[in-house]
């Protein structure tokens, strides 16, 4: 099983270079061996929560949203670190974490007056299973258009030489 | 290779899927041929058939009927190895554009989407984006479910062609 932090720190590197948002990455980057343990899951995937999935898209909709989920990839936090380094207050920040609580993307726990937030373990496999599902589909597709693409354009070369002659 | 890793083979295969909005799914691809030539395979009966309905994906095309121009109906009939009955897709082409653009609507049930595809052309290669809108969230989450059926043998035929290709 993959844990959310290594998964993120994955995404951090490829997001670097593509700009794609996060979740993206995850479903276009996955080896082999992540498909298969994703493939074992799908009788889990085919019932998982609506609900909660709708949430988990809504909440990385949101660029500060996406920013926390990396920061929190590579540290837990407390909200009020991530104001901080979001340069927001303590109430905006309350928010988005709250958010991305209800989409179990985070969690959070209290001790004394900090509150400190940490990765989800299983949604952002959800999200990333979810996106992976429909690759597959038109990868497969599509797959089989390149092969019939690289024939005609064969072809047509073919004919072209043909006709100089 | 000068152009590093993003020509490399393995960056031009890779297909992304988005899910932009609740009602919309964009599926994005680079191919390795010029727009004229792609849009060929989308538009010409004969070759579409060959590559939309691949084998690992379960179900076989029984019929491909599709008049591509503005305003043309289209009509593709699968069988699926796990229902009896025959299953009908049908619509109309909003818009032909060659080598650019093609729209389509999806006309089995008031909850069909409406595909754009569009043609972009660069250095020989073209960027093949495929836009779904559907009219509610429901629809979209609705074909989402559906076309999950059959999926992990799907998963295990892709791992083999792409184990077969490294």
């Amino acid at each position: 099983m993959l844990d959310s932090r290594s998964a993120f720190n994955y995404i951090s590197l490829a997001n670097d270079a593509r700009g794609l948002p996060p979740f993206l990455i995850v479903a276009s980057t996955f080896p082999l061996a992540r498909r298969k343990s994703i493939c074992y899951k799908l009788n889990y995937m085919v019932q998982y929560n609506e609900t909660r999935l709708d949430a988990s898209f809504a909440a990385l909709s949101d660029a500060t949203r996406r920013g926390v989920l990396e920061q929190l990839g590579r540290a837990d936090a407390s909200i009020t670190d991530l104001a901080g380094k979001f340069h927001m207050t303590l109430t905006g920040m309350k928010k988005h974490v709250g958010v991305l609580e209800r989409a179990a993307l985070v969690t959070t726990e209290k001790a004394g007056r900090v509150r400190t937030c940490r990765l989800g373990m299983r949604a952002l496999e959800e999200e990333a299973a979810w996106i992976e599902r429909h690759r597959q589909l038109w990868s497969a597709r599509f797959d089989a258009l390149d092969k019939i693409v690289e024939h005609l354009k064969c072809k047509e070369k073919a004919d072209a030489r043909r006709k100089r002659r | 290779m000068p152009e590093g890793k993003e020509g490399s083979p393995a960056a031009m295969n890779r297909t992304a899927v988005e899910r932009k909005s609740d009602r919309e799914l964009v599926v994005t691809r680079t191919f390795n041929a010029p727009a004229h030539i792609v849009f060929e395979a989308w538009s010409k009966p004969e070759l579409f058939k060959r590559w939309w309905v691949p084998k690992s994906l379960g179900p076989s095309l029984l019929s491909c009927d599709m008049d591509v121009r503005t305003g043309g109906a289209y009509r593709l009939v699968f069988r699926h190895p796990t229902s009896d009955q025959p299953m009908a897709f049908f619509g109309t082409y909003r818009e032909v554009t060659p080598h650019k653009r093609l729209v389509w609507t999806n006309e089995e049930s008031d909850q069909g989407a409406v595909t754009t595809v569009t043609f972009e052309e660069n250095a020989g290669k073209t960027l093949v984006t495929l836009h779904e809108l559907y009219p509610t969230k429901a629809a979209l989450d609705e074909a989402l479910a559906g076309s999950a059926e059959g999926l992990p043998e799907q998963f295990a035929q892709l791992d083999e062609l792409l184990a077969g290709r490294s």
